[in-house]
């Protein structure tokens, strides 16, 4: 089975890794709290905000040029708001909206790719979000890759009958199969979810989510939130102070 | 001596009109280890999936004297354990260790204890170091144990293994065929695996189209029944 760079990275050594998913989440807010805020000076405090990530991942030892493309990921879809916002004479919005945007999901990749999901998502739900929730996201992530692992088996199947040579958004039969092949994916997706449930209700489930909880918050994971949190903020202030 | 599971006239047919099972007869007695075979579509695993309740069909099923009706369901599934035949639908929890417990923290075992539970089934399975890895990232024998492991946690009084040894190599095989002899519990296997039931098997049920169609001792079942693979390469020329 394939597994996303991300998962592998969370699973790494470092004293970023080691604090708790909580201790993240509330440093990773008010992060996003600063960026989406901040109007005056963008141009010096993005800069400055991107260093302190860049501290972030370097002190989480991760690969700086993975993870810097891999927040790229989220510029597509910026991207054509900022270039509505050029088009209708706002440039300097499109690239405030470009900037923000790239810095919030720097920001998120640190934090998911220094708690591994279960951790992370335990975290969450210690902060008070609903329960119910977290586990549609638990169960998408767990069983995306089954269902990813099934398609690249039809895809292989569909290949190796000769379709991999034809365009198979063109309509004709190579367009049939592929729209088959996504029905059949979808009955799949069904039939395990139903079996997922059977296995859930063989073992006693009732509607209610129970769960083990492990994480205890040290003081050391205190320290590390008040100072996450409060260098975003710091380097906000000094900045507008400085330019603005 | 009372049996622990009995079944009597049991019918069912889903609802695609399907007639799956056609008036089964079965028993099990404590302590005792039986083979169900038969072609794909006979009506096995619809038949096992009726012991704990998940399908509900016409006749009388009965564990440990108790009916299965709904007011009896939460007991009844605590007295039979089934191993399904995929793992990968089993495991759902984001670590080995919760989805051991998650049975356990149903049955309203607090945390400390769940936790010590699941931990001592992990050992019984070998799977110990596993404990907060993910389940999709372990093998196939592994996600077998973990599944095991999460049902024998529950210490049910029969368990049920729907095609254990799918997907499973040899080694992984001999290995499973280890540890489900040295459970306790009185045990119904699922299975086309022939050597794999004759090595734990006391008694075969065969079935057919619905029906059991003989039972015995597994060597006689599977004579009778031609149930084993052979084959011979035609020597005439092509």
């Amino acid at each position: 089975m394939r597994h996303v760079v991300l998962e592998r990275w969370s699973r790494g050594e470092s004293c970023v890794h080691r604090r708790d998913p909580r201790a993240k989440i509330v440093a990773l807010i008010t992060f996003l709290a600063v960026v989406a805020t901040a109007h005056r000076a963008l141009a010096w405090l993005a800069p400055g905000l991107l260093l302190l990530l860049l501290a972030g991942l370097v002190l989480a030892k991760l690969p700086l040029t993975g993870a810097l493309v891999r927040a790229a990921l989220v510029v597509p879809f910026t991207g054509v708001f900022a270039l509505i916002c050029w088009f209708a004479g706002e440039p300097a919005l499109g690239l405030r909206l470009l900037a923000k945007s790239y810095l919030s999901a720097l920001a998120v990749i640190w934090v998911v790719a220094t708690t591994p999901l279960p951790a992370l998502l335990n975290g969450f739900e210690m902060t008070g979000v609903p329960r119910f929730l977290l586990m549609v996201c638990q169960f998408l992530y767990r069983y995306l890759f089954v269902i990813s692992e099934e398609a690249q088996h039809m895809s292989k199947a569909a290949a190796a009958r000769g379709t991999a040579a034809r365009n198979w958004t063109a309509p004709g039969p190579s367009f049939r199969a592929a729209a088959g092949a996504l029905g059949v994916l979808f009955a799949r997706s069904y039939a395990r979810a139903e079996d997922i449930h059977r296995a859930m209700l063989a073992r006693g489930f009732d509607g209610r989510f129970l769960q083990l909880h492990s994480e205890h918050f040290r003081p050391a994971d205190t320290v590390f939130a008040l100072v996450a949190s409060l260098a975003p903020v710091a380097v906000r202030l000094t900045v507008e102070r400085v330019v603005g | 001596m009372t049996p622990l599971v009995e079944v009597h006239g049991l019918h069912f047919r889903y609802d695609d009109g399907t007639a799956a099972l056609n008036g089964v007869d079965f028993h099990l007695n404590a302590g005792e280890t039986v083979a169900l075979l038969g072609p794909n579509g006979s009506g096995k695993t619809t038949f096992v999936l009726h012991l704990n309740g998940l399908l509900r069909g016409q006749g009388r099923v009965s564990v440990s004297g108790l009916t299965v009706e709904p007011k009896n369901i939460p007991a009844i599934r605590r007295k039979v354990g089934i191993v399904f035949q995929d793992s990968e639908s089993q495991l759902f929890m984001p670590t080995v260790l919760e989805d051991v417990a998650f049975g356990l923290l149903n049955r309203g075992l607090d945390s400390v204890t769940a936790r010590a539970r699941a931990a001592a089934a992990l050992e019984t399975v070998g799977m110990c170091a596993a404990a907060a890895r993910a389940p999709y990232h372990l093998s196939a024998g592994e996600k077998k144990r973990v599944a095991i492991a999460g049902i024998v946690a529950m210490e049910p009084e029969v368990l049920v293994l729907d095609e254990p040894t799918a997907s499973l190599d040899p080694p992984g095989q001999r290995s499973l065929a280890g540890l489900v002899a040295d459970l306790p519990q009185a045990k119904i296997l699922v299975t086309h695996d022939v050597p794999f039931a004759l090595a734990l098997c006391q008694r075969a049920v065969f079935f057919q189209a619905g029906r059991i169609a003989a039972e015995g001792p597994v060597e006689e079942m599977v004579c009778r029944f031609d149930w084993h693979f052979a084959f011979e390469r035609s020597k005439s020329p092509r």
